[in-house]
């Protein structure tokens, strides 16, 4: 996994909510056997007309060249519906390291955080300041000091995230490292439960 | 201070906790399937380690098979490399696999009940989010990612933290036509597709437990619809008689030390829940979905929300949910008129869903441009419904009985649902292209979805039984 630690770049709204995995990686792009590649699929049928790569929509942000950068900003209650880790890997495989969101369901923030993508969950109204801003607007992200900060109005907000995954995080560990670490204590539990 | 039932559970399978941080969580079983697997398998093969405790995991295929002419080999290359990999994997790693062919495949969420692998006071894993569905026994049943199903390869344990407790009471006696699964988008549509994000949600009252172990299946099956981390309900004589006898359930001695254990598994009465739920069995009515998440469900006979009837809040996801829908602000669902419908899926293809669609289409059939897709959730399922003649029936009724898989759940495998058609669906997700670029799903219960089929539109079931 690759470490992170402080994020500057532009983003990319998409300022809709409840956004499922089915819409993040629609399951007919789940048949691989590697982790790689899952990125030109992102949001496959937001992006494309009729399952055509060369027919791109030109009203969604992915498509429009305004808008980049490694922080994805979206409606809230990002990521529910399934548990497939390919919507994570697909948004690192298109660029981004972190999410940032009013919600996240929790499956998807695991796994997210299991791929080194960073969600970053804000106030509704700090997200609704983000959609307000201009496409060069650009974002901080600080893990260290756990801050979002945008540029251009220095308004900053606080985020939570689990002291450990940010040590993993800022680290680059992963949690089998850990678990492999710790076989003796798993052993010991198996033989007291008998 | 009482306890829980899931704190009854986890505390028994803590290994250990880290500091200000999450707890290893120790799992007992670990189901597989060759979606969210392969990967995982990879991880294990790079650091060139084993998994660690084989007789744990059991594997099956479900989401890339066909689900007829299961005999041939598989037509879509990729499904079928990712099928051939599970393969593979179960034998370098000493797994048990319940493949195409064997007897006991199926869905990974109906075989483990319906083997009796699925136990109360267990901890259950899957890399699939409907892993919720084994919860109904009164175990911590959860979904995970496909790393996490690497750490479980290696180490039999996760590192979790330990969620918010909810409870969902729905008290009083059902209405005529009402099952479980209209209770479960009833709860869905009063606390949305987020509303219990981040809980373990314990489903009580004395709806729930009048309710036989596969109805409880379907709620707890859709507890991850509502966000919930997993779903779970007290083991009490149903999940014991349910559990008896059946293949890989305790025996002799070891079935009365085990029922010993399982009846201690309930919420005290000073239990302290983060949030509390009260419903009235009695206010549900059949339930059908309407728009783009399962949470956009409205009564059979209620109409469809306008701008000036929903939450503020909620008014941009309305209309594009309707956009994609083909469906009006204000209209009435009732008298839709749909094209396909699924009864299949996880969430509704055990034995007591066929049954219950047998008994209400016998000597009814269905509307000449319906097309109609019954797939059972395992073999053992099937070949149920074949001994019981309940295969003649579907015959009779022009209802096609396929073979076990997920089928039109999901638009992966070759059961798709084509672009702007209506299907009204037994499973548990509407989302947009669910089953299929373009398709539109309607969910509702099996006994719903018959009436749809007999009909050719969405119906109120009641006006049919007698
Ligand atoms: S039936 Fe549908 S929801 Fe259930 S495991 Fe298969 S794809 Fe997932």
């Amino acid at each position: 996994m690759k470490a992170l630690t402080t994020i500057l770049s532009r983003f990319v709204p998409i300022n809709i909510e409840n956004i499922d995995t089915d819409q993040i990686i629609p399951a007919r792009f789940l048949k691989a056997t590697t982790k790689d590649g899952f990125g030109k699929n992102l949001f496959r049928d937001w992006r494309f007309k009729n399952d055509d790569e060369t027919k791109p929509k030109a009203d969604f942000p992915l498509n429009q060249s305004q808008y980049s950068g490694e922080i994805l900003v979206a409606g809230k209650n990002f990521g529910c519906g399934s548990s497939r880790e390919h919507a994570a890997w697909s948004i690192l495989d298109a660029g981004f390291r972190v999410v940032v969101s009013s919600f996240f369901a929790d499956i998807f923030k695991n796994n997210a955080l299991n791929n080194g993508v960073l969600p970053v969950q804000v106030s509704e109204a700090f997200l609704q300041k983000i959609f307000q801003q201009d496409n060069k607007a650009e974002l901080t992200v600080d893990l260290e000091k756990q801050t979002i900060t945008i540029h251009t109005t220095g308004e900053q907000e606080y985020f939570d995230i689990n002291s450990y995954k940010k040590t993993c995080l800022l680290n680059g560990y992963d949690d089998i490292d850990y678990l492999l670490s710790i076989k003796e204590d798993i052993q010991e539990f198996e033989t007291q439960r008998g | 201070m009482g306890k829980t039932l899931f704190e009854k559970i986890w505390e028994k399978h803590i290994v250990k906790t880290i500091d200000g941080g999450p707890s290893v969580l120790y799992i007992d079983k670990h189901f597989i399937h060759e979606v969210t697997s392969p990967q995982a398998f990879t991880g294990l093969n790079k650091r060139g380690i084993k998994v660690l405790r084989p007789q744990q995991v059991v594997a099956t295929a479900d989401h890339n098979v066909p689900t007829l002419n299961q005999h041939l080999p598989i037509k879509e290359e990729l499904g079928r490399l990712q099928v051939e990999a599970l393969k593979k994997n179960c034998a370098d790693h000493n797994i048990q696999l319940y493949g195409l062919g064997h007897p006991f495949q199926g869905i990974v969420h109906v075989i483990g009940p319906d083997l009796g692998i699925t136990q109360p006071g267990m901890t259950i894993v899957c890399g699939d989010s409907h892993t919720s569905t084994h919860g109904a026994f009164g175990a911590i049943a959860f979904g995970i990612g496909t790393s996490e199903v690497e750490m479980v390869f290696a180490s039999q344990c996760l590192l979790q933290s330990k969620p918010k407790l909810m409870r969902i009471n729905v008290d009083g006696i059902l209405n005529k036509g009402v099952v479980s699964k209209d209770i479960v988008l009833y709860i869905l549509s009063k606390i949305t597709a987020s509303g219990a994000t981040g809980y373990a949600v314990e489903f009580a009252g004395s709806a729930i437990r009048s309710l036989s172990m596969e109805a409880r299946m379907t709620i707890c099956n859709m507890s991850i619809e509502m966000g919930g981390r997993c779903g779970l309900i007290a083991p009490d004589e149903t999940t014991l008689s349910y559990i008896n006898g059946r293949q890989f359930a305790p025996q002799g001695i070891q079935w009365d030390k085990k029922i010993t254990e399982w009846k201690l598994l309930y919420s005290d009465d000073d239990a302290i829940f983060d949030k509390e739920i009260f419903i009235r069995a009695e206010d549900i009515e059949p339930m059908i979905t309407y728009g783009t998440n399962p949470g956009m469900g409205i009564g059979v006979t209620e109409k469809i929300p306008t701008n000036e009837t929903i939450n503020e809040n909620d008014k941009s996801g309305l209309s594009k949910a309707l956009a994609y829908m083909g469906l009006q602000q204000g209209a009435a669902i009732k008298g839709q008129k749909i094209d396909y419908v699924f009864i299949g899926s996880c969430t509704n293809s055990r034995i007591e869903d066929l049954r219950m669609v047998a008994s209400f289409v016998k000597g009814k059939k269905k509307a000449d441009d319906v097309e109609v897709w019954i797939v059972p959730g395992s073999k053992q399922v099937e070949a149920q419904a074949i001994e019981e003649g309940i295969d003649k029936i579907f015959a009779e009724a022009g209802f096609q009985l396929r073979q076990p898989g997920c089928s039109a759940c999901l638009g992966m495998n070759e059961d798709k649902i084509p672009a702007g058609k209506y299907c009204i669906s037994t499973s548990n997700r509407n989302f947009e292209g669910r089953q299929g670029a373009g398709a539109r799903t309607l969910l509702a219960s099996p006994l719903s979805a018959a009436a749809a089929a007999i009909t050719g539109v969405v119906t109120d079931v009641r006006e049919l039984l007698n």
